[in-house]
This record gives C-alpha cells, structure tokens and sequence, in this order.
C-alpha cells in the first residue's frame, strides 16, 4: 500500500491553503461583498457630504447679508478725490465682495486640506479607517477558529506555524486593499477629485502602503486575539483604539492645525503616514520627498509591530 | 515495523501550575491495536490525546508515536498521525470536498493526488452525494464522517479519535463504529481512541485504559478485565425491609455482597447456579423475593469495581459539576 508520509507542506503552500479559506468565506458571501460596498457608502454619504466644509465659505452663505442698492462714499475716500459724496452701486460690491469670499475660501481649503473639496480630502481618509477597522476585525476569526477546535486540529498537521498565522495576517491585507479599492472608485463616482500625476500605477503604490498598516497591525491585534480567552475582549479592544486613533492622525483633519499635544500623538500615528501617502497618491500633487518619508516611516512600524505580533502568537501556538 | 507504536511514560500535564489534568500516565499501543481511553467527562482524556497530538506540551514525562518524540520530534508525528477531534472542525462555509482538499494542503500533498483521494474517501465515507454541498447543510453524522474523512487524508499509520461519536444518536453511532473498523482494515491503521461510552469501549477497543482524575486506574481488554471481577452479577430485591447482606453471604460460592439502596449486588462464580440456592436460603428464612436479575459483567460492572462509582452516576452527580468547571477552567487557562 502507498504510504503519504514522504510529503512535505511548504510555507508558501500552507499559507495559500488557509488564505484561500478564509477568502472563500466571504468571497462566495453576496451578503458579506454587499457589506462591504455598503459601509463605506454610508460613511461618505454621511460624514463626506454632510460636513462640507468647502461650502462653508462659498458666497451662497452671504446670500442673506443686505447690500443697500446705492453705497454712498465721502468723495476724499475714492482716487482721484472728489467733492461731496459719490454713489457705488450696491450690486457691484456685492460682487466683489463674493469673489473675494469664494477666492479666500479656496486658499483657506488649499492651505489647510491641500485641496478645495473637502469631499475628496475625506473619502482618502475614510480609506484609512476603513482600512484600520477591517484589519483589526479580521484578525479575530481566530477566536473562533479556536473555540471550534478548527485551530488544534491544523495544529496537529505539519503545517508551518508561520503560514497559520500569516493567512490571518494575508487574508486581513487582501480585504482592506480590496474595500480600499471600492471606496476609491465610489468616491471617484461622486465627486472625488483625483489629482493631474494620477495614474493607475499610482495604485500600486496605494497598495503598498495599506499592506504595510495592514501587516503590522493585524499581527498584533491576532497575537491579542489569540491570547484572550473571551471574544467580546478583543472587540471591546478595537472599539477603544479606532476612535482615538482615527482623530488623532488626520484622516479627518489636517494635524498642523491641532493643539501641540495632539501633534505630538498624530505625529507618531501610523494611520497618519499612510493617509498621507495615500493622499499624496491619489489627490495631491505627488511631494515624492514626502511620500518617501511616509513609507519608511510605515515600513519601519510594519517590520517592529509584525516581528512582535508574530513572536507572541509562534509562543502560543507552540505551547 | 514498530511493535510498541505508542508509549507514554510518566506523562503528566499541569494547567495555571495546580490544576492536575493528566497525572504521570503510561502506557503502550501495539501495532493494529484500537486502544482506547475511558473516563468520565474532564478526566483527563481529551488532555492526554492533545499531548500525543503534539498540540499540548506535556509539563512532564514523555511519549512517543512510532518512535517519534512528540515533542522534539513533533513535526515527524505530525506527518504520521490522523487526528478526529472531538469537536466538529470542518469549515461549515466550505463544501465536503474542498474540506478535505484543504486538510490535504495542509499535510502538502499535491494537488493531483489529493483530488483522487477526496473523491475516494467521500466514497468511503458515503458522501459522495453531498460532495458539493455546504458543510452547514450537513447533519451530526455526516459532519462526523466528514472529520474522519480528513482525518484520513494523509493515509495516517496512527489515527486519533477523540470521542468519535460524541453526541450521535444510537444509530448513527452504531453506523459510526462500523466505519471505524471497516476504515482499521482498509489502512492498516493503529487507532488510539477516548470514549466516555462504555457500550463504545466494548464494542470497539481492543484494549482500554480507565482513566479518572487524570491517572490510571486500570489497563487491560474488555473481556479480561470483565473476567477479572470472576463471574456474574445478581442482582436482587427482597420484599422486608431488613438488611439481608450477612444471610447471602453465607450461600455457597457468593464472593461479595454489596447493598445498593436496598437491592443487593451479588457477585458469583456462576449465576445460574448460585441464584436457586440464594433463593432458597432467603425463602427458608422468611424473605420474599421482588425482583431478581441475572446479569454477565460490563465495563460498567468493571468501572464501578475500580473507582467505587457507577460511570453512569458521575455524569449527573458532583462529578460533573467538577469535571465540568475543570474544562471551563481548561480553557480559560489557553
């Protein structure tokens, strides 16, 4: 009789097993595909168009503020002076006054958001969270795996430990650059203004950057993951760090004009950097000297968090 | 070939430093053998195959699987051994079939083979009809072949089966044991199995060990061990209310007498024999028989003789009460 035992699993092939797994289960999902186009839908809906910032300072908002029809001005105030008092009609300053507001309010949106529309500056930074909640998520399917006795039982396989727990890690990766993807094109739909450099191969390098977030955080988040023995934990977990994390970084707004103690926090923010590159990517004009910076900063918290993360789960599981 | 293929010397696993799972337990399985570990819930059984399996590291002792160390030598067994757990582990989002291809991947045999033997173990397994349907849709049973079928994926020279028919009705657990004999023949396997069913371990085991409170108590095969307690049991009821255990222990060939709540547990050479004369002998002192039975001895006869409890009553008792807080705590400890 044949026997099996001169077979060998490799890392790679482990690690393509149990990716495909957990991509299966929600690649064959419609519910779960519809999720996942539906979230950040809401999201941009909602926050995106709701705070409109750029509206804010369009003349429209001096709609109601009276201009008399005639503005009368003593005659010594105007070149070359005059005697008595002359008249400007109402509706020309009324005029000027709006292109003045409507110039100011683009420089204001320029020099603080880098663009005009806020629609666009925030969609970029929805990716962000998005990005950041999904990884987080993913890595607790762990908790399951162990509660159904899933994870013993590849354990007693002679799978690599490595690949169990990078196909947590991969699988994590694959579906925020795939959410990423879709709000980008969403975005794009409803008004995203994607920068004159933009290119598909700009896309690449968006990808690049929410690896190296997705990589290192979902490999700490699954060696906590693995470590608590209740599921709500590791949710009550996520729940506590996304909102800070997401505010104190400028997905939503931009860090130069945060109290200095925040700066501080933004500044070593992971979420900040990658944002940032994402930005620089697509909606920005490319400071390549800054989205370099961006990516040996993610580079560098991907290789510690990653080596951490892996280090207390391989503990684990070879308990 | 390995006569010995499993020995376990001295194996002891401690859980949070006090918590006593498997107290210094040996043994050894020979080749074709289906030994088997009895116990009642949280005795330690579960914990003991998780050693074997190399997925538990024992705190102290040793243990082998065909001559490998299960702990410097993990990555070897793993490749040798089947694992059925007791849980039901396949992915209920996958089908039948891919199931079995990723348990195949995971043991890194290639594609083209695996896609063979799928196809001949869901045949084995009779779910060929299913092979694409969503594991969800599965009932206990066919999700109890299913395991075995990707436990068997890797054509393992030794299978571990952790309560394999763990919440089956009667049937389908009858049909289950079937599979596992038919499945011992076919591939010439050493089978190491934990049951807390005593019916299981007689019908299935070659040899048992029981095991309670983490150690062993006593190893041998069903018949042997029934045997040992030397003969039958009668069991009889007497109308008075009065202690009668001194008056049956004067009849020729009674070995023991034990009162269990008012029936008397007789052990004897043979039943047949000294029945007639018990009788007589409580007639002749004014007793009147209710109710009499004649029975050969069970494992649970034997698990009753070696612990002082009746199997059956430690699973509604304080027992389980504390065997179920050990695997709570057990987990909790992970």
């Amino acid at each position: 009789m044949s026997r099996a035992n001169e077979y060998h699993p490799s890392l790679l092939r482990g690690l393509w097993a149990l990716t495909v797994r957990e991509l299966k289960k929600w690649l064959n999902d419609p519910v779960m595909l519809l999720m996942l186009v539906i979230q950040p839908l809401i999201w941009m809906g909602l926050l995106g168009k709701s705070m409109n910032l750029g509206a804010m300072f369009s003349a429209s908002n001096l709609g109601n503020i009276e201009v008399p029809e005639k503005i009368p001005i003593p005659g010594n105030y105007v070149t070359p002076p005059a005697n008595g008092i002359i008249y400007v009609s109402g509706i020309m300053v009324s005029q000027i006054i709006q292109q003045m507001v409507s110039d100011i309010g683009g420089n204001v949106m320029r020099n603080v958001f880098g663009v005009t529309d806020y629609f666009s500056y925030m969609s970029i930074g929805m990716i962000s969270m998005i990005v950041m909640t999904t990884t987080m998520f993913s890595g607790m399917s762990i908790v399951w795996d162990r509660r159904l006795g899933f994870l013993d039982k590849v354990l007693s396989t002679p799978v690599p430990r490595g690949a169990i727990i990078f196909s947590k890690v991969l699988n994590a990766t694959l579906r925020a650059m795939l959410q990423a993807t879709i709000i980008l094109a969403l975005a794009t739909i409803f008004g995203l203004q994607l920068s004159q450099s933009f290119t598909l191969l700009n896309m690449f390098g968006v990808y690049a950057a929410i690896f190296l977030l997705s990589v290192g955080l979902s490999s700490v988040f699954l060696a906590f993951s693995l470590r608590s023995t209740k599921l709500e934990r590791p949710m009550q977990f996520v729940s506590l760090i996304t909102m800070p994390l997401m505010f104190a970084s400028n997905t939503l707004f931009p860090i130069t004009l945060m109290p200095g103690w925040l700066q501080a926090v933004a500044y070593v923010n992971p979420l900040s950097y990658m944002t940032d590159a994402l930005r620089q990517l697509t909606i920005l004009t490319l400071d390549v000297s800054k989205l370099i910076t961006d990516f040996i900063y993610l580079g560098f918290f991907a290789a510690v968090l990653s080596s951490i993360g892996i280090m207390l789960s391989w503990r684990y599981l070879s308990k | 070939m390995v006569e010995e293929v499993i020995v376990a010397r001295g194996l002891t696993k401690v859980f949070n430093r006090n918590l006593v799972a498997v107290d210094h337990v040996s043994f050894s399985v020979k080749h074709g053998e289906i030994f088997g570990f009895l116990g009642p819930n949280g005795a330690g059984k579960t914990t003991t195959i998780n050693m074997l399996i190399t997925v538990l590291r024992p705190t102290e002792g040793t243990a082998t699987v065909l001559g490998y160390d299960v702990v410097k030598q993990a990555n070897e067994v793993r490749r040798v051994i089947g694992v059925v757990p007791q849980e039901y582990t396949a992915d209920e989002d996958l089908t039948g079939y891919e199931n079995i291809i990723l348990c195949a991947d995971l043991y890194g045999i290639p594609r083209e083979v695996s896609k063979k033997r799928a196809v001949e173990l869901l045949e084995l397994v009779e779910l060929t009809g299913f092979k694409d349907k969503k594991v969800e849709t599965y009932s206990g049973g066919m999700r109890r072949r299913l395991e075995l079928a990707c436990g068997l994926v890797n054509r393992p020279r030794v299978l571990f089966l952790d309560e394999p028919t763990l919440g089956l009705d009667v049937q389908t657990r009858a049909a289950t044991w079937n599979y596992i004999e038919r499945l011992k023949e076919e591939y010439d396997m050493t089978i190491f199995m934990t049951t807390h069913y005593l019916e299981e371990a007689d019908t299935l085991c070659d040899r048992i060990a029981i095991i309670d409170y983490g150690k062993i108590i006593v190893t041998g095969d069903p018949e042997e061990l029934k045997h040992s307690l030397g003969g039958d049991i009668i069991t009889i009821s007497v109308k008075e209310d009065a202690d009668i255990s001194d008056l049956i222990r004067s009849v020729e060939n009674v070995k023991e007498v034990r009162n269990e709540n008012g029936s008397y547990r007789i052990k004897v050479e043979s039943g047949e024999v000294t029945a007639p004369l018990v009788i007589e002998a409580l007639r002749r002192n004014g007793y009147t028989v209710t109710r009499l039975s004649l029975t050969e001895p069970t494992l649970n006869e034997v698990y009753l003789e070696y612990t002082g409890r009746s199997m059956r009553d430690t699973e509604e008792s304080k027992e389980a009460f504390r065997s179920q807080r050990l695997t709570i705590r057990r987990a909790r400890a992970r």
